[in-house]
């Protein structure tokens, strides 16, 4: 998690390893290569499996959940945590730990794909902009500056504002805002790939440019920036939990983390703290889970890339 | 210094088209967009067909808005029936208090966070302070929101959880709680740039020559490691101005204050559509400029840079 920790050793290996040929076998081993036991180690699997938990309770909410998200419980208004409800109720008498589970479903599932997306747009544009270089480059460049001005919340408020409320058009319009950093990282890398010499070796062996960089800049650069991607995960989520609270993303009853707190902030004076904080709780738990392993597989795949 | 102001004025001529022709991706008559929710009795269909110029061409109606904005009319707002200027007039006030207030306290804990980080390097404080700001940085703004109003407003009443209160220092007392929410999601900007940056100057030979000549410890830190790392923290704080307007709407409807940002939120809510478009220009505009206020700033505070020779 701290960029220091680590071992030179490591970030040699791969410079001698992983960056002639397609790396994709070296940098998975890599990153799979058993742990020794640091406290760093220690952190980061203890975030896999609570991000891994997360997941599949999100993914099996309707078997894991112990109630239905919008079942009403008419003899529990705000019950305090107790063997029928874990987390207690909410002020509709509805379980909160059951509308934790499958919010958890629209709070991952979002940001998954602003994720993906950015990242699949982000290194194309990007290969294409250090690649071709010239006019493209400048243009290309032109346009990430100007999507830089928008903040990338200020766009999903945008998207809302024009298409109505709900996450597909934030989830879309998210996706957009995110896509010229992952596509600034991936020029960078690519513009110092084109000097290596196995392009040449490649060039003079009469390959085409958009073959060399197709087949063989684009998987040596994708797992860097792939993983630096993951790191945009936790922001994504959390400004799509944003949104939902705002009232302008996921909308009650529908179980959201961003919703549920929405709903219960009412409450709060009245000292029914739970409904909001238990859901706010899980907002932070994933964010500080997620950031923990991407920072730590940036580390492994990408230490010391100038971003 | 020529080119920057055209890169200026071309990145914001480009937003601005991007603000404006936003609106004809939404498919169908602009009229029922524009009108959505209320109802299309003749005179708001007039009204609106005149305020947004929809029977000219589309690069006219971008002209005459343009052209608004830059003489100050930004519209009229459909749901307060006052112009947009008005309407974001009365709110702009709190929402720049709330802005400096936070960026005051950003800047305060978060230098100073560094600056401890820096000095104690390696050491368990060190670690203790970069975990810390990793952890806060985690918590954002409308869970911080929520925390602060459960602990300090509800539990221990020792300030009010809603509104902006009357008068200057009322309003200062209403906002420490927005502010403090704002300061745990950005403290670690200028934390860690403070930080790295201090950290990369105590290797320098200028600071060892400095030490070895036998420069004291404290003139030591502020004059030749702070004063070189003020370049990097002034970057950063231009990409927090940005941040804070934008989070300012996050922080402002979890504390119900009537700022620019909870009515952008409440625009976007009732489909005030003139409202929403001249508030996301603003801030546009706002981000745009400070960055290039930064950007001048910097060779006055590092003249290496001005000198045209490498920052590092």
């Amino acid at each position: 998690m701290i960029p220091t920790s680590t071992p030179p050793a490591a970030g040699a290996s791969r410079g001698a390893s992983g960056r002639v040929g397609p790396a994709t076998p070296t940098i998975t081993r890599e990153v799979l290569r058993s742990p020794r036991v640091r406290p760093a180690h220690v952190i980061f699997w203890a975030a896999v499996a609570v991000l891994a938990i997360i997941t599949l309770a999100a993914v099996f909410a309707p078997w894991v959940a112990p109630y239905d998200p919008d079942a009403v419980d008419l003899m529990a208004f705000y019950a305090p945590p107790s063997p029928q409800h874990w987390l207690g109720t909410d002020g509709l008498g509805r379980d909160t730990l059951s509308r934790i589970i499958w919010g958890g479903r629209t709070a991952l599932l979002g940001p998954l794909l602003v994720v993906v997306a950015s990242t699949v747009v982000g290194i194309l544009l990007g290969l294409l902009a250090g690649w071709r270089g010239g006019p493209v480059d400048a243009v290309l460049g032109r346009v990430f500056d100007v999507l830089f001005a928008f903040p990338s919340l200020l766009i999903a408020i945008m998207a809302v504002a024009l298409f109505g409320k709900g996450l597909v058009a934030p989830v879309i319009a998210m996706s957009i805002a995110y896509a010229p950093f992952v596509a600034r990282l991936t020029r960078s890398l690519v513009i110092s790939e084109r000097s290596r010499p196995y392009v040449s070796a490649y060039r003079v062996q009469g390959f085409g440019g958009s073959w060399i960089a197709m087949r063989r800049v684009l998987p040596n650069v994708s797992p860097i920036v792939g993983a630096q991607s993951t790191l945009n995960f936790g922001y994504v989520l959390a400004e799509l939990a944003a949104l939902s609270f705002l009232g302008l993303g996921v909308q009650p009853p529908t179980a959201d983390w961003g919703s549920m707190i929405n709903e219960a902030q009412a409450g709060m004076v009245g000292g029914h703290f739970l409904p909001a904080i238990a859901p706010a709780v899980a907002v932070v738990i994933t964010v500080v889970a997620v950031n923990i392993i991407g920072e730590e597989l940036s580390d492994r795949i990408g230490g010391g890339v100038p971003a | 210094m020529l080119g920057r102001l055209g890169s200026l004025l071309l990145t914001l001529f480009l937003a601005s088209l991007l603000v404006f022709f936003s609106r004809f991706l939404v498919p169908g008559d602009p009229v029922r967009f524009l009108l959505r929710g209320r109802k299309p009795s003749p005179e708001a269909v007039a009204q609106v067909r005149e305020q947004f110029g929809l029977d000219l061409p589309a690069w006219q109606q971008y002209v005459r808005w343009l052209g608004g904005i830059l003489h100050g009319d930004w519209g009229r707002s459909l749901q307060y029936r006052q112009d947009v200027t008005t309407v974001i007039g009365d709110r702009l006030p709190v929402t720049l208090i709330l802005v400096v207030m936070s960026a005051l306290m950003i800047a305060i804990i978060g230098i100073a966070a560094g600056i401890v980080a820096a000095v104690n390097r390696g050491k368990v404080l060190d670690r203790a302070i970069l975990i810390l700001l990793t952890v806060l940085a985690a918590i954002p703004s409308f869970v911080g929101s929520i925390v602060l109003i459960a602990v300090f407003a509800v539990q221990l009443g020792w300030f009010p959880s809603f509104g902006s209160g009357q008068g200057f220092w009322d309003t200062v007392y209403h906002l420490v709680l927005p502010s403090l929410a704002l300061t745990i999601v950005f403290v670690v900007l200028i934390g860690k740039v403070t930080r790295s940056s201090m950290v990369d100057q105590f290797g320098r030979e200028h600071v060892e020559v400095a030490a070895s000549r036998g420069l004291a410890r404290i003139p030591l830190i502020r004059r030749h490691v702070f004063r070189n790392s003020i370049g990097p923290i002034l970057t950063v704080s231009g990409l927090l101005v940005a941040g804070l307007l934008v989070a300012s709407s996050i922080v402002e409807s979890a504390f119900g204050i009537a700022g620019m940002g909870s009515l952008l939120v409440q625009s976007v809510d009732r489909l005030d559509f003139p409202v929403v478009q001249a508030i996301i220009m603003f801030v546009v505009t706002a981000f745009v400029v400070v960055n290039a206020i930064v950007d001048l700033l910097e060779p006055w505070v590092d003249p290496r840079a001005a000198a045209g020779e490498a920052a590092r």
